[in-house]
């Protein structure tokens, strides 16, 4: 790890003018960045802890029926958070099906929304990377991709985006409060992170010594609790990213879906949201056809990036699966395997 | 530069001077404070061997700068067990044979405790599997850890029943 | 470093002898309050911290090393490169026994595979040797590297494993083809595999003068003894190795590797004590891997299921600078009884580090492909599996003709069958589904492995006080030697297990030999028994050759040890206490020494395996291609169980190794750089705890009077056999899909719906 200096600002404003120098970043639990780090992945000159700043701990139900995150709740606080989970069962599902008990306790979210691929070539620093070192090439292209990019990718970068919990919360119109140079600002979750393009280094569409500082669910996003799924096929049962992953969210009125939400994770460089999918439900009957037929327009765009078409027929199963999953209802109880398919059985209709 | 900083560790006060930013809570137990139950697996946060509790919650402390977590209250193995007597945690993983080799054990245990305080799990031995997913066993010692687990809760609720009747 | 204190636990069951009870680890308390002490938690007054810099490519050479860069950092005290080392008295690539294997100590440039290492940085703290270590930003000149299965030409081994022939014929394999109603002809492909140890290699080393003083994981104190004393050419009295407890060896820490020497080397470059830990993806290199293969299996049956030809293919890979090839195919040599049977090797050479033994070597990686294949004939034979191996049973070694030492494996099928409720299990693949829609699979796997015993010695003590001593250089990385070679000991010195001093886990003991091939508690257990019986007919011989003991007169075959006590045995009111026996003879201690070794005449005669049946029930989503084992049963014969709750441990370990080959592992390699993508623990699937499913072992009773004085065959591989085809074959019985390349992907269980 290279060496740098540590500074631990008072306020969010010295906070920010800290981390808005070259080579700084900031740093919370830093259970990805110190991963990061010690893999010389990442060489920041200048740590800037935010961990004991006030006010960015709490959760905050606002006066409108949203909700406000602080960026320092730990996934795990957030999870477990009876209300929270009662409200937005399929974004407690989804934290609680990403890493670990340990991890969750430590890590913040939002770092969980700044967290940074698992590409291995990322990682590789011995390997090309335009996310890495900007125009020195990709190495995912043509060798071990069957994890990697089925929406959005360029020939510049065929990364994915890792998280679990982002997911439901791009399909619930989260929306993310940065403080920055400029003062307070606020975007919609979905335009945090940015696909490829030709600039992959570009991850987000965060300035220099922005910091999020909270994430804010809409009054609208507690209107799915009834029917709100997350699911996540993985290479083990737990404690491993998502091959593909789906949230789905129904507002069911008089027998009709008044409402869809659905987005997808595992399969680009961003949580994906599914808009035309969404579309097509709106207004019909719950049936297995129309989840079919949505499924296949969510991945109308998909192509492979390698050796990894499987990922796109795989995508639609679990999108199909999720939606008749969410019309099920949400379990009274979460399932002792998070986002599992071995705990996929619905329970009972939520009251 | 030189940081002053202050832990609480198996519930006694120690000042440091930290001489390097990039010391690990994990670096600093084992290798400046010579706390050496709690093991370094991978370094990375991927096998839970360096499981420690910081204020009463399970965390990777190889994933943990020491200098950020001034003032924390931290526990390890070595604060488990008063004097000679063992933690039930401890005993029930000997009953049940919940390890083989050993490494990964005081991160199994630090994480059964960590995980009854978060009181998820319960008795259901399907959630108490995910709740230690975190922590690898390389031995395959889960059915005994499992077991294990169980044991040290149903003891331990009924010490604190006896307590509380 | 003080000695060992080791604790009776207190939840030991105990019930009056020592040999088949289900004691608890007697290290237990060190191990779960922190204070068992592995090869990283010592550190020596001075000590400093080495850090080891590897090569990121696989083929070519080091044009330089930014030396200086890394001098610069604060704290960093040298670097040490093959410019600037300490010499070696011997050249490292002189292969002086077959035991010795070719290591890089930064003999050159030269780069022969990913993760080799190329320098050692060596700082006053380990943040700054870790720093060092990426300051000296290596440049290469690259050469193409040799990647996969068909690198190259091929070419026959001249032996595989330790020393077995390359090829073997029984019958005429082709005739046997031919004449069959059924043929199977399939190919499988099993991937690198990586032992990865919970414990990553660590040595912490002191010179003083020209003795040395190591702590360090090793599964073979005596050889790794021998390997440092001509490495650095000093006697084998100056060197001491404490390794009282591994943190998970699975083969790769049996045989000394060129980690451990550097950190030799180190300490003595700067004079000072030196620790030196692998990093995790350190250990996908240097350090040993289970070879890829690819197995093609040409089986023939009969019309009533019988087999006619059983012929076994393996394509494996070496180093391009050393031999060791997986002996995939000698797994087709025992189980089924196929009148004409022909296995065989062939190797290509890749830039990797050299494979090693890995946990069943050859058995894993050939069982497999054996019991996948055996799986699909039973299908085109339109038999039950089970039904069909019955069918198979050998009664004689089929590749040799010899008789078995014992073999209850067909007790193994029964037991274990009707534990799993086999009898139910639809015939047809895609029949079985669960309440919630789940595909249900059964499959079978049987297990085996050669019943080995290795040479050791022993020094058994009875003390002035009527206590016992017993020494031995055994290794403990988790099978429980501390506890089950107490109990052998215990019952060897006729005392309470309490009243015996077992030492064990340094190099000063007698050569407990290596801790590998389920071998060690078999081996050590044997010199064991024998040293216990050599001292007790020692302080026999004092007591009833003097007239003034109640025993005069009994003759050595005459007495029995049992508690502390001397017994006639036609008379057991007579009767006199170790501790008189001493007292009256004036000795303070009388000792005797003992071996354990195999006995050639034994082997010459007969086949010694164990034997299991492993029964793995998967569910597998239907339309997501998920797959978790939902429950498995093993039922094992291994001859005589020391410590059963010990033995359970290690054949569950054993299953959860099976499951894994089949659905987990796989180191993954760019085939352009030849580099593992995968070197950690987060990418490299083991299983959690989630994905292992309530386990179920039945030991079946197996007395066998030939492989050893005390009939015990070992336990520590036989569970990973069986079990990994057996969850295999349960994926097929799930989905009616035949995945032959492991582990198996959720992409090939994505079937039409």
């Amino acid at each position: 790890m290279k060496q740098f200096d540590y500074v631990r600002p008072a306020t969010v404003t010295e906070a920010v003018a800290a981390a808005a120098q070259p080579g700084a970043v900031y740093l919370a639990a830093g259970t990805n960045l110190l991963d990061l780090m010690k893999g010389n992945i990442s060489r920041p000159d200048r740590l800037v802890d935010v961990t004991h700043l006030e006010g960015l701990d709490g959760i905050e139900r606002l006066a409108d029926g949203g909700l406000r995150i602080g960026a320092l709740v730990s996934n795990a606080d957030l999870a477990h958070d009876a209300d929270f989970a009662r409200s937005y069962p399929a974004v407690a599902e989804a934290l609680l099906s990403g890493a670990s008990a340990q991890l969750r306790n430590a890590a913040t979210v939002g770092g969980n929304l700044l967290q940074r691929t698992r590409c291995a070539y990322f990682y590789d620093t011995a390997s090309r990377c335009n996310k890495r070192e900007a125009g020195s090439g990709c190495d995912a292209r043509d060798d071990e991709n069957r994890g990697h990019a089925v929406l959005g990718w360029s020939e510049n970068c065929i990364a994915t985006h890792p998280s679990d919990f982002c997911v439901p919360l791009v399909a619930l119109d989260a929306v993310v409060e940065i403080e920055g140079r400029n003062g307070r600002r606020e975007i919609a979750l979905e335009a945090l992170h940015r696909l490829p393009g030709d600039a992959p280094e570009r991850e987000s569409a965060l300035e220099p010594g922005d910091l999020i500082v909270a994430v804010r669910l809409p009054p609208a996003a507690s209107g799915f609790a009834a029917h709100a799924r997350y699911l996540k096929v993985r290479e083990r049962t737990s404690y491993a990213f998502a091959i593909v992953s789906a949230a789905a969210a129904l507002r069911i009125e008089g027998g009709r879906i008044a409402e869809a939400r659905l987005a997808l994770g595992g399969v680009a460089a961003k949580p994906w949201r599914a808009r035309a999918a969404e579309d097509v439900l709106r207004g019909v009957a719950p049936t297995a056809d129309a989840f079919q037929e949505a499924a296949w327009r969510a991945l109308t765009d998909a192509k492979p990036s390698g050796d990894n078409a499987f990922k796109i027929e795989l995508a639609r199963r679990i999108v199909a699966r999720a939606l008749s999953l969410a019309a099920a209802g949400t379990p009274a109880r979460l399932p002792a395997l998070p986002a599992s398919l071995f705990a996929s059985t619905s329970g009972a209709i939520h009251a | 530069m030189n940081h002053s900083i202050s832990l609480t560790v198996n519930g006694a006060r120690r000042d440091f001077v930290l001489d390097d930013p990039r010391v690990t809570l994990l670096d600093l137990l084992r290798e400046r404070l010579h706390l050496t139950g709690t093991k370094k697996g991978c370094d990375r946060g991927q096998c839970g061997a360096c499981t420690i509790l910081v204020d009463g919650k399970r965390i990777n402390s190889c994933l943990a700068l020491a200098i950020s977590h001034d003032g924390a209250d931290i526990l390890t193995i070595e604060g488990v067990a008063r004097g000679d007597q063992l933690h039930p945690m401890q005993a029930a993983f000997i009953a049940h044979d919940g390890f083989q080799c050993g490494f990964c054990t005081p991160g199994q245990i630090m994480s059964a405790i960590g995980m009854m305080s978060e009181a998820q799990a319960g008795n259901d031995p399907e959630r108490i599997r995910e709740c230690m997913s975190g922590n690898l066993c390389r031995c395959g010692a889960y059915a005994g850890i499992v077991d294990a687990v169980l044991d040290a809760q149903g003891k331990m609720d009924e010490t604190n029943q006896r307590r509380s009747a | 470093m003080p000695e060992l204190n080791l604790t009776s636990a207190p939840a030991h069951l105990r019930h009056g002898s020592n040999i088949g009870q289900p004691l608890t680890r007697r290290d237990g308390i060190l191990k779960v309050t922190g204070h068992a002490t592995y090869a990283a938690d010592n550190h020596p007054p001075g000590m400093l911290f080495a850090v080891i810099a590897v090569s990121r490519i696989a083929h070519g050479r080091v044009t330089s090393l930014d030396v200086a860069a890394a001098k610069r950092h604060p704290g960093v005290v040298d670097v040490m490169t093959p410019d600037h080392k300490p010499q070696l008295a011997i050249d490292p690539e002189i292969k002086t026994n077959p035991f010795v294997f070719r290591m890089e100590a930064l003999q050159s440039n030269e780069v022969r595979y990913a993760n080799q290492p190329i320098a050692v940085v060596i700082a006053e703290t380990l943040e700054a040797a870790t720093e060092g270590a990426v300051l000296l930003a290596p440049r290469y000149e690259t050469l193409p590297p040799l990647v996969g299965l068909d690198a190259g030409e091929s070419f026959v081994p001249p032996v595989v494993g330790v020393g077995n022939p390359s090829e073997h014929h029984r019958g005429d394999v082709e005739a046997g083809l031919a004449s069959a109603e059924k043929r199977i002809d399939a190919t499988y492909e099993t991937p690198p595999q990586y032992h990865n140890a919970m414990e990553p290699h660590a040595i912490v080393v002191q010179w003083d003068g020209d003795s040395l003083s190591v702590d360090m994981p090793t599964q073979g104190l005596k050889l790794s003894l021998a390997r440092i004393a001509e490495l650095f050419g000093i006697a084998h009295d100056k060197i001491h190795i404490r390794s009282p407890f591994l943190g998970g060896g699975f083969g790769s820490k049996g045989l000394m590797g060129g980690p451990p020497v550097l950190g030799i080397m180190a300490a003595k470059l700067v004079g000072r004590p030196v620790k030196l830990v692998l990093r995790r993806e350190q250990m996908y290199g240097p350090v040993g891997h289970r070879a890829p293969t690819r197995q093609r299996l040409r089986i023939g049956a009969d019309g009533a299921g019988r087999l006619t030809a059983l012929d076994h293919h393996a394509r494996t890979v070496s180093s391009t600078f050393d031999d060791f090839y997986e002996p995939a195919a000698d797994a087709s040599h025992t189980l089924y009884a196929a009148p004409a049977i022909r296995t065989s090797h062939d190797a290509v050479r890749v830039n990797t580090g050299t494979p090693l033994f890995m946990r069943a070597p050859g058995e894993a990686t050939g069982s497999i492909a054996l019991e996948s294949a055996i799986d699909e004939m039973a299908w085109a034979c339109g038999m039950d599996p089970l039904a069909f191996r019955l069918k198979n049973y050998a009664e004689r070694e089929p590749i040799s003709g010899k008789p078995f030492s014992s073999k209850a494996l067909r007790a193994c099928y029964e037991q274990g069958a009707a534990r799993f409720g086999w009898a139910k299990r639809s015939l047809q693949p895609r029949r079985m589904r669960d309440d919630d829609g789940l595909l249900v699979g059964w499959g079978l796997g049987t297990a085996t492995f050669p019943a080995l015993m290795f040479q050791a010695d022993a020094r058994a003590a009875i003390r002035r006080d009527g206590s016992g001593v017993m020494e031995i250089g055994a290794h403990d990385m988790g099978q429980g030697a501390w506890t089950a070679l107490a109990q052998i000991a215990a019952d060897a010195v006729g005392l309470d297990i309490d009243r015996v001093a077992f030492k064990a886990g340094t190099s000063d003991l007698p050569d407990a030999g290596i801790a590998g091939g389920s071998a060690h508690t078999a081996t050590a257990g044997a010199a064991i028994h024998s040293a216990g019986a050599a001292v007790i007919a020692k302080l026999a011989d004092l007591a009833t050759n003097d007239e003034r003991s109640p025993l005069f007169g009994a003759g050595n075959a005459g007495v029995i040890a049992r508690e502390g006590r001397l017994i006639r045995r036609d008379d057991e009111s007579r009767s006199e206490s170790y501790a008189e026996i001493l007292a009256r003879a004036g000795l303070a201690e009388i000792e005797a020494r003992g071996t354990g070794a195999p006995n050639p005449a034994a082997m010459e005669e007969y086949a010694m395996h164990a034997h299991g049946a492993v029964f793995a029930e998967v569910k597998v989503d239907p339309e997501l291609g998920q797959v978790r084992v939902s429950r498995m049963v093993g039922a094992f014969a291994a001859g005589r169980i020391v410590n059963p709750l010990m033995v359970q441990s290690q054949l569950f370990g054993g299953m959860i190794w099976g499951l894994s080959f089949a659905l987990h592992e796989e180191a993954i390699t760019d085939r352009r750089t030849g580099r593992i993508m995968n070197a950690n623990l987060g990418e490299y699937h083991v299983p959690v705890n989630a994905d292992v499913p309530p386990l179920d072992v039945i030991t079946v009773e197996e007395h066998d009077p030939h492989v050893n004085a005390l009939g015990i065959k070992g336990v520590g591989e036989i569970g990973i056999t069986g079990s990994a085809g057996a969850v295999a074959n349960a994926v097929w019985h799930a989905t009616g899909v035949r995945v032959r390349k492991f582990p198996i992907r959720i992409e090939e269980l994505l079937t039409q719906r």
